[in-house]
C-alpha cells in the first residue's frame, strides 16, 4: 500500500527513472489500451464483410474467404484447401455441395473435378477490407439524408448559438441597464436546469409552434446556452471600454461596435464555444429523440439507435455507420485538443 | 468574418433605427432579447407547464384540456402496499428506477472520482508526452453516447470479443448484457469509460495550480511521499475534488442515453433509470401519460436542486480556498 502511495505522490523526478516511473507508464499504457482498443476493434470490425463479421471466434484482421474465377463458371467460386485421396494438399474451388459431399474443381485445370467430404476442406482466407460497407450505406439506405440532417443541425445551430450568445454577452458585459443583474442571474440559473427535467413541456412547446419533426425543432431550443453566454461575457469583460468609447466618438453605431470591434476581439472565446457547440449538437440524443420521430428527419445518432434496435441487426452496416459518426469528433479532437482541454480546465463546462 | 459582412451590414439599419428610438442603454435589451426569448420559451415556460402537467391527468397534450387531479400522479408514483417490498408498489418500475439510479450514482461517482484522481496524479508526474496521455483519457469524452454504447455493445454481444476471449481460456460464455448483474456492471463501467477524462482534466488543472514551492519545502523537510500527499496535495485539491464529486453526481442522476442504447434498460428493469422512466412513460409507450412523466420529472428536479445547492456551496468553498492560498 505504501509503495503504491509512493508511486502516486511523487511529482518531481530525481533525474533518473525509478520503479515508480515504471509503474506510471504501466498505468498509462493500460489506460491507452482500455481507451483505444475498443475503438480500434470497432474500426477493424467495420471493415469486415458480412460473412466475416458473423464468424466466431472473431479475428482482428478482416479475413474473408478467397474466391477465384474458374473458366466455365459465371460466378467466382470459393477456394478451399483440401487433402486429396493420395494425401496431397491442394487448393481447389468448390462448384457445388450436396449433403456432406462437395464437388471441387482445380482452378488451373477446370476439367478435373473431385468429390470431397466437407470435413476435409478448410477455407482459404485472405485479408480483404470491405469498404463496400461504407459505400453501400449511401446506396442502400437514406444514410446521406441522416448525414445531411446532422450536418445541417450542427452548422446552423452553432452559427446561431455564436450570434445569439455573443449578442447577449455583449449587452451584459458592456452596458449598464436596469434589470441587468436579474437577466444575468436568470441566465445563470438555467445552467442548473437540465433539459431532462422538463421533457414533456418542451415537447408541448415545440409541438405548439409547429416544429415537431422539423430540424428547427432541435436547433432552436438549444441555441441559447447559459454556458456560452457566461463564457463569452467573462471574456468580453477583459476588452477595454476605451475601445468602444473611441468608436462612439467616431459615430459608429452600437451594432457596428458589436460586430467590428467586440466580435473580432472575442474570437478566441468564440472559437472555444464553437467547438463545444459542434460537439453538443453532433452528439445530441435525447432532444432529437422526442422531437424527431419520422425517419426522414433522423439525425445520425437517431438513425444509429433505430438501426441497432432492429431484430436482425446488420452489424457490418451498423459498425460502418458508427465509424462515420465518430470521424468528425475525432478530427475536431485531433486538431483542436488544446483549445478543448484549456476551455474545460478554465470554465469547467462540457 | 469578411464573408459575413453583408449579413451584418443588413442588420445595421434596424439596429441604427432602434438606437435612435430607444437610446443607447436601452438598446441592450435588443441585444439580450433573442437569448431571453429562447430561454423563456424553451426553458422557463416549460418549467411552469411541467407543474401544470404533474397536477393534471388524462392523455391530452394541451394543458387546458387536461382534468385537474391534484396530487394523484404523485400518489400513483409513490404508493406502495408495503414499502419493504417493491413489487407491491403501484408503479414498481418507478421505484426500481429510483433505486437503480441511487445505486448507480453512488457506485459510478465513487469509482469514477477515485480513478480520475489516480489518473490526474499520474499525469501530474514528470512524464514524457503528457499532452498525448491526457488526450488518451480525454478522447472518449467527446464521443456521442450512442457511439459509446454501440462500441461496447459490439464487444459485449454474445458472439463478441469478450466471449471469444473466455472461450480461448476454456471458460463458458457469459451473457454480458442480458444477465442483470453484468448488465448493471457494464452500465457503470461504460459510463466511467466515457466520462472519466473530463473529471481527470479538472483535477489535473487543480493539481497544477498547487504552488511548486510547497513541494520543494516538503522535500527539504524530508517529508515522506505519503505525508506530502495527505498534508499538501489532497488538502489543497479538496475544493476541486468536491466540485468534481458534485458535478459527477448531477450527471449520474440523469444517466440515460448510453445505458438506454447499450441495454435498453434491461434485462427486465435492471438498468432502467429515472430519465428512461420519464421517457418511456411520456413518449415511448402506447398511451402517453404526460402527467405521470411530469411528476417523475419534478421528483428528479428535487434531487437536482439539492445537488445544485451542494455544488454552489462547494464552489464557494473552493473560491474561498483559492483566496486562502
Amino acid at each position: 500500500m505504501t509503495r503504491l502511495l509512493t508511486f502516486l505522490t511523487r511529482t518531481r523526478g530525481r533525474g533518473r527513472l525509478d520503479w515508480t516511473d515504471g509503474l506510471s507508464y504501466l498505468y498509462l499504457v493500460i489506460g491507452l489500451f482500455t481507451m483505444f482498443a475498443p475503438i480500434v476493434w470497432l474500426v477493424m470490425s467495420s471493415l469486415k464483410t458480412e460473412s466475416a463479421i458473423g464468424q466466431y471466434p472473431p479475428t482482428f484482421l478482416p479475413y474473408t474467404q478467397k474466391q477465384v474465377v474458374v473458366a466455365g463458371h459465371d460466378k467466382p467460386l470459393p477456394l478451399f484447401r483440401i487433402t486429396d485421396p493420395q494425401g496431397r494438399e491442394l487448393e481447389m474451388a468448390q462448384v457445388s455441395r450436396i449433403g456432406i459431399m462437395a464437388t471441387m474443381v482445380d482452378p488451373a485445370d477446370p476439367s478435373q473435378t473431385l468429390q470431397v467430404n466437407i470435413r476435409q476442406r478448410t477455407p482459404v482466407q485472405e485479408i480483404r477490407f470491405a469498404t463496400s460497407n461504407y459505400t453501400e450505406l449511401f446506396e442502400k439506405f437514406t444514410f446521406g439524408r441522416y448525414l445531411w440532417n446532422s450536418v445541417f443541425i450542427t452548422v446552423v445551430a452553432t452559427a446561431l448559438t455564436l450570434l445569439v450568445n455573443s449578442m447577449a454577452a455583449f449587452a451584459l458585459s458592456k452596458y449598464r441597464f436596469t434589470g441587468q443583474k436579474t437577466v444575468f442571474l436568470l441566465i445563470i440559473a438555467t445552467l442548473m436546469i437540465p433539459p431532462t427535467i422538463s421533457l414533456v413541456p418542451v415537447f408541448l412547446v415545440i409541438n405548439s409552434v409547429g416544429l415537431l419533426n422539423s430540424l428547427w425543432g432541435v436547433i432552436l431550443p438549444a441555441i441559447a446556452t447559459p454556458t456560452g453566454v457566461f463564457l463569452l461575457r467573462q471574456y468580453m469583460l477583459t476588452i477595454p471600454d476605451e475601445l468602444l468609447e473611441a468608436a462612439r466618438m467616431d459615430h459608429a453605431s452600437e451594432w457596428r461596435i458589436y460586430w467590428r470591434i467586440i466580435l473580432p476581439l472575442a474570437a478566441p472565446a468564440l472559437a472555444v464555444l464553437a467547438i463545444f457547440s459542434v460537439m453538443w449538437r453532433w452528439n445530441d440524443f435525447l432532444l432529437p429523440l422526442i422531437v424527431l420521430s419520422k425517419s426522414e428527419v433522423f439525425t445520425l445518432q437517431l438513425a444509429l439507435n433505430a438501426f441497432q434496435g432492429e431484430l436482425n441487426t446488420q452489424w457490418h452496416y451498423l459498425l460502418a455507420m458508427t465509424v462515420i459518426t465518430l470521424v468528425p469528433v475525432t478530427l475536431v479532437f485531433a486538431f483542436l485538443q488544446r483549445y478543448i482541454t484549456t476551455g474545460i480546465a478554465s470554465a469547467g463546462v462540457k | 468574418m469578411r464573408a459575413l459582412a453583408p449579413l451584418f451590414n443588413l442588420l445595421e439599419w434596424p439596429f441604427r433605427l432602434a438606437q435612435r428610438w430607444l437610446g443607447t442603454s436601452r438598446l441592450a435589451w435588443l441585444f439580450v432579447g433573442p437569448n431571453l426569448l429562447i430561454f423563456g420559451v424553451f426553458t422557463f415556460l416549460p418549467i411552469l407547464i411541467n407543474i401544470a402537467y404533474a397536477l393534471t391527468g388524462g392523455v391530452k397534450l394541451m394543458p387546458m384540456e387536461r382534468p385537474y387531479t391534484g396530487l394523484e400522479n404523485f400518489q400513483i408514483l409513490f404508493e406502495c402496499g408495503n414499502y419493504l417490498d417493491l413489487s407491491t408498489c403501484r408503479k414498481d418500475v418507478f421505484w426500481r428506477a429510483l433505486w437503480n439510479t441511487a445505486k448507480f450514482s453512488l457506485i459510478q461517482v465513487g469509482l469514477m472520482v477515485l480513478l480520475s484522481l489516480v489518473t490526474a496524479l499520474v499525469l501530474n508526474r514528470k512524464i514524457l508526452g503528457r499532452g498525448f496521455w491526457r488526450g488518451v483519457f480525454f478522447y472518449p469524452v467527446l464521443l456521442s453516447p450512442v457511439v459509446v454504447a454501440l462500441i461496447w455493445k459490439w464487444l459485449l454481444q454474445s458472439q463478441g470479443v469478450f466471449n471469444a476471449g473466455l472461450a480461448a481460456l476454456g471458460a463458458p460464455p457469459v451473457e454480458w448484457l442480458t444477465d442483470a448483474g453484468w448488465a448493471f456492471f457494464w452500465a457503470v463501467f461504460v459510463s466511467i469509460w466515457a466520462h472519466m477524462g473530463f473529471y481527470t482534466l479538472i483535477l489535473l488543472a487543480g493539481l497544477q495550480a498547487i504552488p511548486k514551492d510547497l513541494y520543494e519545502a516538503a522535500e527539504m523537510d524530508r517529508a515522506t511521499p505519503w505525508r506530502t500527499l495527505t498534508r499538501i496535495t489532497l488538502p489543497l485539491l479538496l475544493p476541486n475534488l468536491i466540485v468534481v464529486l458534485v458535478l459527477a453526481m448531477i450527471r449520474a442522476v440523469q444517466v440515460f442515453d448510453e445505458v438506454f442504447v447499450l441495454t435498453g434498460g434491461g434485462p427486465g428493469s435492471a438498468t432502467t433509470f429515472i430519465v428512461q422512466f420519464i421517457y418511456q412513460t411520456g413518449f415511448a409507450e402506447q398511451i402517453h401519460l404526460y402527467g405521470l412523466a411530469a411528476a417523475a420529472s419534478l421528483t428528479l428536479a428535487v434531487a437536482l436542486i439539492v445537488l445544485t445547492l451542494l455544488q454552489l456551496k462547494a464552489t464557494r468553498a473552493s473560491q474561498a480556498g483559492e483566496r486562502a492560498h
